[in-house]
């Protein structure tokens, strides 16, 4: 068990259940959710019910009340067993839910974010689009004011939870002369139907029948991904969306510099996860190797073992404090832009190499899917891409030490 | 209904044990502790119960250090009301003072129910529960693996060698629980939240020594390597021949 000093009791508690959780009802079942790219809605239900889809926001809003630092360790705990809830649990939590929470009026929180904290509708985050990805400032949906309403046309892709969600926030262009800035960029809240409605009623979440829906949002057919697989992503279609003005998130026109912050967050989400499944990695490393028999001893005796090992276990801990101090600054309102940056682009791409050596360390059999670290090989990679590709985030620490004047070069 | 679950802390069942200097204890250091599993199963069945009956109230009750606050907690986060720990630092391998210090504690509780574990998974004893359902003489069924509560009365049902076997008692009554019970719950974020805000009384108490005493403790012997004996038809007489005069279970 990972017992660290200046972690609370409650965040090692924290730990304990999550780790508890994972081990007893997500290892049985993750192999077959990635073989069949099936969103765990039973699974999903029971992290609602203890409090997952929604650790830290309030109690008052139906989240669990924690610290940001034990909504981390929970993110991380999963991903040491599967990325696929890990994702699930962090997208919904930190792109989902809290830029309604962060940005959103007393009202807006009230009508949604009691049903996404405590799990019983998924929520997500529609930034990315075919010509915007980490070039967020070139958006090209548009939303257009009409009497009491705005008119949404555009659309989102790689959008986790576009199928299976219900509640989302969205960027959109409010302001056509600002073409190619980030200002006269808007968010707006959108709803839609799940497209599991059938299996979440049968499962007793993930549909509210009574939250008004928005005509012309829709989900389209589900990627077919290297990792990540029992997550659900989509391409989110806005077809003449009409929103009403109550549903503006946020300042009209601060749509840009709001979703910054969110994936700021967002990051620190990344890193955990990444963090999770390096752990996850070398967890079953060292299983394995203690017991793997060649040449007459365990390979775990042999020193080309150790080092692989010891270099693991070295870096996960250096990750590891990373991804805590960027919460912990978050937690405790210091500026955390360049520490989230540094832990998710450290951290995933830890998880990368880490996983691969995984592999390598189990040999042949690290190849199939009887263990499964080579879930974990194709569950690592996209660490570095999604919530901002490696390069990006090299972007945004050079930035923080350097000043925007030096380091935007375009 | 008035409900009393009394848990201990016990090493995790996968923790490696080493013995300490002294040679009659283990050595706790780097050891993760638990609240025992049999005991579980006793406080989501006492949780049940409530629930069920709309009213109520579980208490946990603990004899032990200070380190077992924690292990009360953990029960706490699952939904119980309140704790007690009778703090002492040493608890006997002779449960019959510990159960007399749980007795004098519960007497005066008022409890409709008091639930154990059918066994701690550290020393093994299943004796501590029996002992209070004496000392208090109160009816006691051990081991349960279903439980009714109806009218004042309760029906039990206990797994026994080849078959069921189904008990009537009247309340109050010691039950102590066994595995099938039920699934017991994880605690939620939230819990662990409120638990910290629920009440649990600590009780400085002092044990007697009890009859029993630890003279020293050590591993068990390690398994000798296996032998393959030959292949096929033809090994088997040589095979018969060790496992009648080697291993002599034949």
């Amino acid at each position: 068990m990972i017992d660290i000093p200046y972690l609370t009791d409650q965040q090692h508690q924290v730990r304990e259940i999550a780790r508890g959780f994972a081990e007893r009802e997500i290892r049985p079942v993750a192999r077959d959710l990635d073989r069949e790219a099936r969103f765990p809605w039973a699974t999903v239900k029971q992290m609602g019910e203890l409090g997952f889809m929604g650790a830290p926001w309030p109690v008052e809003l139906e989240g669990a009340g924690m610290d940001y630092l034990s909504y981390v360790i929970v993110v991380e705990e999963l991903a040491r067993v599967d990325a696929s809830h890990s994702i699930t649990v962090s997208a919904h939590t930190t792109l989902g839910t809290s830029p309604i929470v962060n940005f959103g009026t007393e009202e807006q929180k009230q009508r949604f974010v009691p049903l996404l904290a405590s799990g019983r509708v998924l929520g997500g985050f529609g930034l990315t689009e075919p010509g915007a990805g980490s070039d967020a400032g070139g958006t090209q949906t548009v939303a257009v004011e009409k009497g009491d309403h705005y008119v949404l046309t555009g659309s989102k892709i790689f959008i986790t939870h576009a199928g299976v969600g219900e509640i989302f926030v969205v960027t959109a262009r409010t302001d056509p002369t600002s073409a190619r800035s980030g200002r006269g960029i808007t968010s707006f809240i959108v709803t839609k139907d799940t497209v599991d409605v059938d299996t979440c009623t049968a499962v007793g979440i993930g549909h509210a029948p009574d939250l008004p829906k928005t005509p012309g949002v829709k989900a389209a057919k589900k990627e077919d991904k290297l990792g990540w697989r029992a997550s659900d992503t989509r391409e989110l279609i806005l077809q003449e969306a009409i929103v009403p003005k109550e549903n503006v998130l946020g300042e009209p026109g601060m749509g840009f510099v709001n979703f910054l912050k969110t994936l700021d967050d967002g990051r620190i989400g990344v890193g955990a996860l990444s963090l999770g499944l390096a752990q996850g990695a070398l967890d079953e490393c060292l299983k394995y190797t203690a017991e793997r028999q060649q040449f007459g001893r365990p390979i775990a005796s042999f020193q080309a073992v150790h080092f692989a090992l010891a270099d693991m276990a070295t870096e996960i801990e250096a990750a590891r404090h990373l991804v805590y101090y960027a919460g912990w600054l978050r937690q405790n309102g210091k500026p955390y832009k360049k520490a989230a940056a540094m832990a998710k682009l450290f951290a995933s791409e830890l998880a990368t190499r880490a996983t691969i050596k995984a592999v390598q360390l189990h040999g042949g059999y690290g190849y199939t899917t009887e263990y499964p670290v080579e879930r974990m090989m194709r569950d690592a990679k996209v660490g570095e891409i999604g919530e901002g590709t490696s390069e990006i985030q090299r972007i945004v620490i050079a930035r923080e030490l350097l000043g925007d004047v030096v380091a935007v070069t375009g | 209904m008035k409900i009393a679950v009394c848990v201990k802390r016990v090493p995790d069942s996968e923790a490696r044990i080493k013995i300490d200097a002294s040679g009659k204890a283990i050595d706790e250091g780097g050891v993760k502790f638990v609240l025992n599993p049999y005991e579980e199963f006793a406080v989501e069945e006492a949780l049940k119960l409530k629930e069920a009956a709309g009213s109520g109230e579980v208490v946990v009750i603990s004899a032990g250090s200070d380190a077992s606050q924690e292990t009360i907690r953990t029960a706490l986060a699952m939904g119980a009301d309140r704790g007690v720990l009778l703090k002492t630092d040493h608890i006997p391998l002779d449960p019959l003072p510990v159960a007399k210090a749980l007795a004098a504690e519960l007497a005066e509780g008022g409890y409709d129910l008091i639930f154990f574990g059918k066994l701690a998974i550290d020393d093994y004893s299943h004796g501590i529960g029996p002992m209070v359902a004496e000392l208090l003489s109160l009816p006691c069924v051990s081991a349960i693996a279903a439980l009714q509560i109806a009218n004042g009365k309760g029906k039990a049902e206990r797994e026994i060698e080849g078959g069921v076997e189904v008990v009537e008692f009247p309340l109050p009554a010691v039950l102590t629980t066994d595995k099938g019970l039920n699934e017991p719950r994880y605690p939620a974020l939230r819990g662990i939240m409120l638990a910290k805000k629920k009440p649990l009384d600590v009780k400085d108490v002092a044990l007697e020594t009890g009859g029993l005493d630890v003279l020293s403790l050590s591993y068990p012997p390690e398994r000798k390597a296996g032998r393959i004996v030959g292949e096929g038809a033809a090994a088997v007489p040589a095979l018969v021949d060790a496992l009648k005069n080697e291993a002599k279970v034949l």
